[in-house]
């Protein structure tokens, strides 16, 4: 009964672990990021690009997790939750990336422990290469492992210090039995070259490296297995700018040479936007849009996007001089134990109604590769001054149920994104 | 706050009560005869029978368990066997709640017993508190103002050497010189605080210095550790940066933060010290619980061992409660809850 | 070790209308260590007016914290070596006892540290910190400086101040705790203000928050403003002089503008190259620096900078190896000064590395200067730019 014995639905271990074919692209991907030591010129990248027609690998839907509140009582009893994260969903396709941004509290971190499953969902799906891992037991989760991994954001408390560099990243190797001993080792001076490190040093301990060094050992030891899908939650926020470059660049070749997707969580909009082809920002539990990047980047529809990117300090403002235009956000994010009611952005919203109060806005598809979850959803300066979601949802411009509509059948509730969509300006679906 | 000192001490009376069940079965499981002890060398086998049942040793463990139970709840009359009782009306004795048993080894009631001794427990556990709490964080702290210097090597290097000592051997060592061959101080022995002070105060000096001096040099090293690392701490910095000299930063700043680990653990390190010095009791003839364990457990005393075990305990489980609430105090970060 | 004797280059600047209120002069501060001695800043010299704000680039080891420190005295006490000048208003306060620079300390030079979590003290209350720091300065009644705290919270944001004084530093969100730390610093109206990382434990949204009142604050103050920082765009939207460090020295030097638009120095040039942007080009490609950052203890010989450097090949000889580099002006202004052997500079960044890391640029910069024009520098993300509430 148990998982592992299933055959066809995983890879073939003996496969992949074979040293042969990955030997050349390996070699490849060594000289291409190798950076350290030698100065030479050094390959750049330009940003990613998504696979195109890739199968889908990873479909949330619905997905909760809300941390229970107890009481202070003499007998603790459960007053109320923490919504960590309310109802997300999204599509990840063989390959590809998703960034998932947002500020701190916004969930995006929880949403990551989830997927690689730290954490058990409270409610929602997380289907992998088509199957349900949302409620599998510990025991049946062990295959999963291999396929769905992590790279974490510190390096230096994510590596036992009293291990060798050999040890942690063979550790994977020697649980899961997927290689006789005496190869561990090969596999470990392979995968040490492949993110650019000298093989020889697999008998050092993780205090011997430096920073941008122990987040390359990290992303050995979560390649040991070949995985499928990498979650990488703030994988260079600790480092030194220098050395961010250098392990986005190396997680970029891991990708075009081993065909890697990654849910890539990061509170950095720019290296989100050069990793990921596609974006997801969170606020406060829930997607507030999602889309590919130009959509996320250059024409965004939500005012919380539109106030985060604004937000960032630009380098070319040099050229000119002084601050950047930009929205400002008044006070803080909302406390996600009594979140606010409708959107739960409205509070800190410049263009929030009363409708927005009452009811919360579904995640609209509004392009091909675009949803967005507001009532005036419009580039900045072109938001529409009536709810532009009423139709649909069968209500009238206060948010009040309209007698005379009813909702939609064609809202899409569904992960991935739909050939038809809801034109924002002529109010109507429509296609491509 | 309240709520949880409730909650608190709830989870302590059971833990008490697993612990009593515990001690019953551990106690069994060290296949002796206990009312061989009781009984005395020239004990017939008839005698040792009537001793077994007096003592009721010859029923079920969790029926013993039961009575002394009860016994600490409403009170029980000695002997149990109702036929006893009757057979010798001049030996039966009452024992009001709560009852922790009659000692067979000393023939007394196990409460009475530990009422006796507990004052001198108390009073060279709080003396030798007191002394090496003094002087374990004032030359901590010394030590890490003088880091890598002359003065932190000797305070951590001669700290190391009484830590390396036994106990025993720092009494016998102060007992031998300053009161035997200096005549310093007269042979220590035990007056009621209540009765004479100066006396208990002379009394007690020896045993007191003893102990505190193994436990002064474990604070010494932790003191100077938790000040060293309170110092690197940022908001140190910023206390710097205020202006404010140094009298300040350390007295104020530094000392507030180190505070809060030195509450838990001395409270802790009282609260074992209370239920009894067995060393130290031993080396300098003091009659405290320390050697009433001892007693209790060469003579397989099972209700006086029961007694003892639950006594530390409780101060245990006490000092627990009571340093946790300490720290709600302390350090406005924690919330009792 | 190897590096010849060099003139460093005195960088107050000349043309300045108001005198400086803070110079720095050739400052060395060495920690002797059982391994060697850690040469954390090696003859640093700059200038900040009032008013002006400057802004100190580098990463972790550059040594641009430990110069700050300096500046607050901080280092009185310790096994720390310091040599050179730092006059403040004149004064020179590593001539100063402990005693001295104590009343300077928060007085007259006041700092707003990193994270404001850790830097606050977590055992006393927010109010408390920042009456005691006004107290240290004022002789005056807890009452008065309690009111002097109220207000000053008032004044850098924080909702009901009266109330909020009491609060401990956990009851505070991040960006309510570097406002308070902020409020802190500003206690004693300081002519002299030194943020480090002030922004960087902070979500986006919040950093814009604290930058707006960090600008208000010091127009209103009429302050001089250290920000150290390794955020470019940081640098870019606050400061009016930006100084890079590499491993204990000053590479380059000059006005905001020229340095981040016409950049000099390769280690510059890294630095811009391997951030990415939020606007602009998509292919526009992240280059990094490789390698790491160098040991203070045992720094490479001539040039600091010279194993990453990916453009050695173009100096004659093993210049970069075996010389110093002096830190002087460059061909374009003589304000911006940079140290680095190279001869032609502008030409290798506006040929080879402008076109790899922001393409549609190119021609904009390459334009002769078209200044005062701001439309010229709109990213191509131009919808963003326009329209904005």
């Amino acid at each position: 009964m148990s998982a592992e014995q299933q055959p066809g639905r995983h890879v073939d271990p003996e496969a992949t672990t074979s040293t042969e074919p990955e030997a050349a692209p390996a070699q490849h991907a060594a000289t291409a990021v190798a950076t350290d030591g030698s100065p030479g010129h050094v390959q750049g990248h330009g940003a990613s690009e998504a696979p195109a027609d890739a199968k889908t690998l990873l479909s949330v839907e619905d997905l909760r997790m809300w941390f229970p509140v107890k009481s202070s009582g003499v007998i603790h009893r459960t007053v109320g939750h923490v919504q960590a994260v309310d109802g997300v969903s999204f599509e990840v396709a063989e390959g590809a990336s998703l960034g998932l941004v947002g500020e701190s509290g916004c969930g995006k971190s929880t949403t990551g422990k989830l997927i690689t499953r730290l954490l058990n969902p409270t409610g929602g799906s997380i289907n992998f290469q088509g199957r349900d891992i949302a409620t599998l037991k510990e025991r049946e989760l062990k295959p999963l492992r291999r396929e769905i991994q992590m790279i974490f954001q510190d390096p230096y408390t994510s590596l036992n210090p009293r291990h060798t560099v050999g040890s942690i990243i063979g550790a994977p190797l020697r649980i899961h039995k997927i290689v006789p001993e005496n190869k561990v080792l090969d596999r470990v001076r392979e995968l040490l070259e492949i993110v650019g490190l000298n093989p020889e040093h697999y008998n050092r301990f993780p205090n011997e490296f430096s920073g941008g060094q122990r987040q390359r050992i990290g992303i050995a030891r979560a390649l040991t297995l070949n995985p499928k899908l990498l979650v990488a939650d703030e994988p260079v926020s600790a480092l030194d700018v220098s050395i961010q470059a250098q392990v986005v660049n190396l997680l970029q070749s891991i990708q075009s040479e081993f065909g890697v997707a990654f849910l890539f969580i990061a509170h950095d909009l720019a290296i989100v936007r050069h990793f990921c082809p596609e974006v997801a920002v969170m606020y406060l539990g829930k997607v507030v849009e999602i889309g590919d990047r130009d959509s996320i980047y250059q024409r965004s529809m939500h005012p919380y996007t539109q106030a985060l990117l604004s937000a960032v300090p630009d380098v070319k403002q040099a050229a000119i001089g002084g601050r950047r235009e930009r929205i400002r956000l008044e006070g803080d994010v909302p406390s996600p134990i009594n979140p606010p009611s409708g959107c739960r952005f409205r509070t800190r919203c410049p263009i929030a109604q009363d409708i927005c109060a009452k009811v919360e806005p579904p995640l609209l598809q509004i392009g091909p590769k675009h949803k967005v979850a507001c009532h005036f959803p419009g580039t900045i300066g072109n938001h529409p001054t009536k709810p532009a979601t009423t139709g649909l949802l069968g209500l009238d411009a206060d948010g009040n149920a309209d007698p005379r509509a009813s909702a939609s059948s064609e809202l899409n509730t569904s992960p991935g994104y739909a050939d038809r969509w809801y034109d924002i300006d002529r109010q109507s679906m429509t296609g491509a | 706050m309240f709520a949880y000192t409730i909650r608190r001490v709830i989870t302590g009376i059971l833990l008490l009560v697993v612990m009593s069940v515990v001690t019953f079965y551990l106690f069994y499981a060290s296949s002796t005869t206990p009312e061989r002890y009781a009984c005395g060398p020239k004990c017939t086998a008839a005698q040792l029978e009537t001793t077994k049942k007096s003592l009721g040793y010859d029923e079920p463990t969790y029926v013993q368990w039961g009575k002394f139970a009860k016994g600490v709840a409403v009170g029980r009359t000695f002997p149990d066997d109702p036929e006893l009782r009757k057979a010798a009306p001049q030996l039966v004795q009452e024992c009001p709640a709560p009852c922790l048993g009659f000692s067979t080894g000393y023939s007394a009631p196990v409460r009475s017993l530990i009422q006796d001794k507990l004052p001198v427990s108390f009073s060279l556990a709080i003396a030798a508190f007191v002394l090496w709490m003094v002087g374990g964080v004032a030359l901590g702290i010394t030590a890490a103002l003088f880091k890598g210097r002359l003065l932190d090597r000797a305070i951590v290097g001669l700290s190391l050497v009484a830590f390396a000592f036994p106990t025993f051997f720092i009494g016998l060592l102060l007992l031998k010189f300053v009161s035997i061959r200096w005549g310093l101080i007269k042979l220590p022995a035990y007056t009621p605080l209540t009765e004479n002070p100066w006396l208990w105060a002379t009394g007690m000096i020896l045993p007191a210095i003893t102990l505190a001096v193994v436990y002064m040099a474990g604070y010494i090293r932790i003191t100077r550790a938790f000040v060293l690392e309170t110092m690197s701490e940022d908001y140190i910095r910023t206390a710097r940066a205020k202006g404010l000299n140094q009298r300040t930063v350390i007295g104020k700043h530094t000392l507030r933060a180190v505070l809060t680990p030195l509450v838990t653990l001395s409270g802790l390190d009282l609260a074992g010290l209370l239920g009894g010095a067995i060393i130290t009791e031993q080396v300098f003839n003091f009659n405290g619980v320390g050697k009433l364990s001892v007693t209790a457990i060469q003579r397989f005393d099972l209700p006086l061992i029961v007694g003892i075990v639950l006594l530390v305990a409780t101060i245990v489980i006490v000092a627990n409660i009571i340093v946790d609430l300490l720290y709600a105090v302390i350090d406005p970060r924690v919330r009792l809850g | 070790m190897s590096s010849s004797p060099t003139q460093v280059h005195d960088g107050t600047r000349s043309q300045s209308a108001g005198d400086p209120l803070l110079v720095v002069k050739d400052l060395k501060v060495h920690f002797p260590t059982s391994d060697g001695v850690v040469k954390a800043v090696d003859g640093l010299s700059y200038t900040v007016e009032r008013g002006k704000t400057l802004g100190i680039v580098g990463e972790s080891g550059s040594g641009k914290s430990v110069s700050s420190s300096a500046i607050m005295g901080l280092f009185h006490g310790s096994s720390a070596q310091l040599s050179g000048q730092i006059l403040l208003d004149g004064t020179d306060v590593l001539t100063l006892s402990e005693k001295e620079m104590r009343a300077l300390r928060g007085r007259d030079v006041a700092m707003i540290f990193q994270d404001p979590l850790s830097a606050l003290h977590p055992y006393y209350t927010v109010g408390a910190q920042i009456i005691e720091a006004y107290r240290v300065h004022q002789d005056v009644k807890k009452s008065v400086a309690r009111r002097r705290a109220i207000e000053l919270l008032d004044r850098v944001g924080i909702p009901q101040p009266d109330r909020r004084v009491d609060d401990y530093p956990h009851q505070f969100s991040g960006g309510m705790r570097q406002r308070a730390m902020i409020a802190m610093g500003l206690v004693n109206d300081p002519s002299m203000l030194i943020a480090d990382e002030p922004t960087t434990a902070l979500d986006v949204t919040v950093q814009a928050q604290i930058l707006d009142l960090l600008q208000d604050l010091q127009r209103e103050f009429n302050s001089a403003v250290i920000i150290i920082t390794h955020d470019l765009g940081v640098v870019a939207e606050m400061t009016d002089d930006t100084l890079v460090m590499y491993g204990g020295r000053a590479v380059e030097y000059g006005k905001t503008s020229e340095i981040l638009t016409h950049p000099e120095m390769p280690y510059t040039w890294g630095l811009l190259s391997s951030v990415p942007e939020v606007t602009g080009d998509t292919s526009a490609k992240l280059i990094p620096i490789p390698g790491n950052p160098p040991s203070l203890l045992n720094p490479p010989s001539g040039c600091h900078f010279h194993p990453r450097c990916a453009h050695r090949d173009k100096v004659p000889g093993d210049l970069c190896v075996t010389t110093t580099p002096e830190l002087v002006p460059g061909g374009r202004d003589p304000h911006h000064l940079k140290r680095c052997h190279l001869a032609d500079p502008e030409d290798i960044y506006l040929q080879e590395v402008l076109p790899e890391i922001a393409p549609d640029l190119v021609d904009e910069i390459a334009a002769p200067e078209q200044t005062g024009a701001p439309g010229v520098h709109g990213t191509t993300g131009t919808t963003e730019q326009g329209g904005r509430a």
